[in-house]
């Protein structure tokens, strides 16, 4: 066979002390390896950058890109602060056994939450700030002059008094070695390079095919896997017929596990097919007879028990019993599933004292935990190496993917890629909690609030790792007792509600099906009280200046009550604050003679304090909203006999490219100590804000998701 | 043995004849930028070209691929000079990037195809998946490509 690669892959050999050295020779992350640190010529000023003599900066990032632009936000912060020229910096992912080693040089790496700018920003200008330091120190000190006569810009640091400068390159090796006492960082009026629009690093690599997502590994000796898991969730292997596979080409073995079975083949695909058709014996249990009309009914009846109490103030049987008029909505959201678009894979070599593997995780500390515990061998032997991540959205945090790399990957003792399908991942999934919530608000004569209350019903991602969890489980009841507005009286209570299926983080966590249920029932209570709903929300918001400033963006921005539209189409809006960032949003939608649903137009305004990289903020804000879209308008699992019918991207739909609404972006930046993240925040405000749309054209409250098992006319 | 023509080299496989050309690309050939997302033709990530055509290449049996020139997006160009990828650079089009290698040949055939399409042709011709929602800046993009080719 002719080989064709146009680049050579991988080029792997064995070192003398036995471990697999691997090198890519394509331009990875702007010709860098991922996961390799610098070559020895390069000085490492501290743990997070090394300067080599030709001037060139590699800065290390501790979290895991996964489209979210940190490879790029990330080491903008320590740039700025260590003065460099921008054009000299190249990236490499932080080393997770050096992390493990060396006592947490590099503080969290766990990527979730939006967090990535809102908890190292202090820590990365510290490092950038120290590692300049020590560049003008090292200079003063080869000049012989006082450090404070000494500064540094654009990559070269120049003495005052004189004429001379060195380059960094020039200063580094000494650099290293010297030690500087605290460093001042600057505050944001005093940045020169944070703020400006900086295009990712990541993206020369994601458009020539040369970025490697895990998927992408290649190793010598290296097999696939396929893994078949049990329809139903939590189902157990009874028995398997192996004879009918074991004489398919490039069959080596099938692996039992308790609710899953493994076929190991020399192709991925010849893994498949022994998986297809190998014949698989299964006890489901108790959870064959769950259908989604019967949990969801669980999840209602639950709505009429007494939850518990988690915020509560003023007497509130006897303000509701004396209301002049009240409302009460009952609102539902369905499992939902993260369909990333690279499918939950990892590669896993095993050997006696080491094990190695490449996975991109957005928790690689907690990833190597697994591979310890599963393997036996030491955390500091295990050896992570992360990829680009084909998208995560809270998926990739999980373990249940390594966990069972890693068990094939023990029992084959060949370098494995175990690749779960699109219809595993789906089936075998973690999903979006279940949830469902009653509102109810009373008014007085003059339809003035008295109180509101709500109970919430949902299922517990905690609880699903830790049985033995207490209390109420925060994730499940964000943004809702924690809401920015002024009611006069109020009970919030919560019960959980578990059931066979597994729940785990999706983008915006609770937000997203809190902000939806919440904003829409604010209003119905707008409606209930005869007022506009951005004037009634201001109302409600006049403590809270920030989010008052964001609705003056967004309602000068979006032409709000200015704009004459034709009877199929309105607008809706929502508000809501999530990982530090608030987003208001105005949507306007049109109900089309079929009845379906199409979004025009969203207009959004964002306060998250302050922004790193503009470029990149505004492309999460668009693929929030987006995601959020696909959500609402399509999001759904269905169970059948215990099993989830929607297991592909055909049932499962994702919003293409013709059903994108043009979409606006405004900042209303607070400033001061605001650093809010950018991932979620809007994913979960375009919901109210069409679901809203679609009532003033319609009529109809949107209270079950998703809106496309609505069938909806233009109200007469 | 199959025999294929991919990137200008004339190749051959011993894989059984109903094998995905998807498969073919990444475990035999190692061409790895063709993605796996959904396995049934829906999401695009697989696109290569096929005679310039932008053809799914996970619902593509090999053996219907010989006799077809065959491009993969490493070969699209030597150094990502082709104006379509240098298009989606200047942009910033990718997020997670992992859909692009097939939005970007979506984006050459129907370039090849249409040199200035309208919105509703790019519409029709780009239906490939982006979970990121980076669509904005692919519509972008493809205006960007023709647009200055236009000005040549």
């Amino acid at each position: 066979m002719t080989s064709l690669t146009r680049r050579s892959f991988v080029q792997a050999s064995l070192s003398s002390a036995g471990g697999l050295i691997l090198s890519f020779s394509v331009p990875v992350l702007a010709s860098r390896r991922p996961w390799q640190q610098s070559d020895s010529a390069a000085s490492e000023i501290n743990a997070w950058l090394t300067i080599d003599p030709d001037d060139s900066i590699v800065i290390r990032v501790a979290q895991s890109e996964m489209g979210q632009g940190v490879m790029t936000a990330l080491p903008m912060i320590i740039a700025e602060e260590l003065e460099a020229d921008w054009r000299k910096v190249t990236v490499e992912y932080a080393d997770v056994n050096r992390q493990i080693r060396e006592g947490q040089p590099y503080g969290r790496m766990w990527t979730g939450g939006s967090m990535a700018v809102s908890h190292s920003r202090e820590f990365l200008q510290l490092a950038g700030a120290e590692a300049r330091e020590r560049l003008i120190k090292a200079a003063a000190e080869t000049w012989v002059v006082s450090a404070s006569e000494c500064y540094a810009d654009y990559g070269r640091v120049h003495h005052r008094g004189s004429n001379r400068s060195f380059s960094y390159g020039e200063v580094a090796p000494l650099a290293a070695r010297v030690n500087v006492a605290n460093v001042d960082i600057k505050i944001p009026d005093e940045f020169n390079f944070l703020g400006l629009p900086t295009r990712r690093l990541d993206v020369p690599a994601k458009v020539d095919g040369s970025a490697v997502y895990s998927m992408d590994v290649r190793l010598p000796d290296m097999v696939y896997a396929a893994v078949k898991h049990s329809p139903v969730p939590g189902g157990q292997v009874r028995s398997i017929r192996i004879n009918a596979i074991r004489n398919q080409p490039g069959f080596i073995k099938a692996m039992r596990m308790e609710s899953a079975v493994a076929i190991v083949a020399e192709t991925f695909w010849q893994a498949k097919k022994g998986a297809d058709e190998l014949p698989v014996y299964w006890d489901f249990g108790e959870a064959e007879k769950s259908f989604s009309d019967t949990i969801k009914q669980e999840f209602f009846d639950q709505l009429g028990e007494r939850g518990e109490v988690m915020s509560e103030k003023g007497e509130i049987v006897a303000l509701m019993d004396n209301a002049e008029k009240s409302i009460e909505s009952d609102y539902f959201a369905p499992y939902l599933a993260h369909a990333a678009m690279e499918p939950l894979n990892a590669t896993v070599h095993v050997q006696a004292e080491r094990v190695d593997i490449w996975v991109g995780h957005q928790n690689p500390e907690y990833a190597v935990q697994i591979v310890s515990e599963v393997t036996g061998i030491r955390p500091e032997n295990v050896y992570l190496h992360n990829c680009h991540i084909g998208g995560g959205f809270g998926r990739r945090s999980h373990g249940d993917f390594v966990e069972e790399a890693t068990r094939i990957a023990m029992d084959v003792g060949r370098p494995v890629q175990m690749i779960w399908t699109r219809e595993e991942e789906m089936r075998a999934g973690a999903y979006r909690p279940m949830s469902a919530m009653r509102f109810k608000a009373g008014f007085d004569i003059s339809k003035k609030l008295v109180a509101i209350t709500n109970h919430s019903v949902t299922h517990s991602i905690r609880y699903d790792q830790d049985p033995e969890m207490e209390g109420i489980d925060s994730s499940s009841v964000q943004g809702l007792h924690n809401h920015p507005y002024m009611f006069p009286a109020w009970e919030f209570s919560h019960s959980r509600k578990n059931t066979h299926l597994t729940s785990w983080w999706w983008r915006s966590v609770g937000s997203s099906i809190n902000a939806w249920a919440m904003e829409c029932f604010v209003d119905e209570m707008a409606v209930a009280a005869d007022k506009d709903p951005m004037a009634y929300r201001r109302r409600l918001l006049q403590m809270q200046p920030d989010y008052l400033d964001v609705l003056d963006v967004l309602e000068q921005e979006s032409g709000w009550g200015k704009t004459e539209l034709p009877k199929d189409t309105a607008m809706g809006m929502a508000i809501h604050e999530s990982c530090g960032t608030i987003v208001a949003i105005v949507a306007e939608v049109t109900v089309e003679s079929t009845g379906s649903v199409r979004v025009n137009k969203v207009t959004a305004a964002v306060d998250c304090g302050n922004l790193v990289n503009p470029m990149t903020a505004e492309e999460q804000v668009e693929g929030a909203i987006l995601f959020g879209l696909t959500a609402a308008l399509y999001g759904k699992l269905t169970v059948e006999n215990g099993q989830i019918l929607e297991d592909n991207l055909d049932t499962y739909e994702i919003i293409r490219m013709h059903e994108a609404p043009e979409i606006k972006i405004h900042w209303a930046l607070s400033g001061a100590g605001r650093w809010g993240g950018l991932g979620e925040p809007a994913t979960p405000v375009i919901a109210p804000a069409v679901c809203n749309a679609i009532y003033k054209i319609t009529g109809r409250r949107i209270r079950s998701l998703p809106i496309k098992d609505y069938y909806l006319q233009v109200r007469r | 043995m199959i025999q294929l023509n991919i990137n200008d080299q004339a190749v051959e496989v011993d894989v059984a004849p109903d094998t995905p050309l998807l498969w073919v690309l990444r475990d035999n050939l190692n061409l790895t930028g063709s993605k796996y997302a959904c396995g049934i033709g829906q999401c695009g990530a697989c696109t290569v070209l096929m005679n310039g055509h932008a053809v799914r290449s996970c619902a593509t049996a090999v053996s219907d691929a010989t006799n077809y020139d065959i491009v993969t997006i490493e070969g699209l160009s030597e150094d990502a000079s082709h104006p379509v990828q240098l298009a989606w650079i200047e942009e910033d089009v990718p997020q997670c990037g992992y859909c692009q290698s097939g939005q970007i040949l979506t984006a050459v055939a129907l370039l090849n195809d249409k040199s200035n399409p309208t919105d509703e042709e790019i519409e029709a011709a780009m239906t490939n998946i982006c979970r990121c929602g980076t669509y904005s800046k692919i519509r972008k993009a493809v205006k960007k490509v023709a647009r200055e080719r236009g000005e040549v």
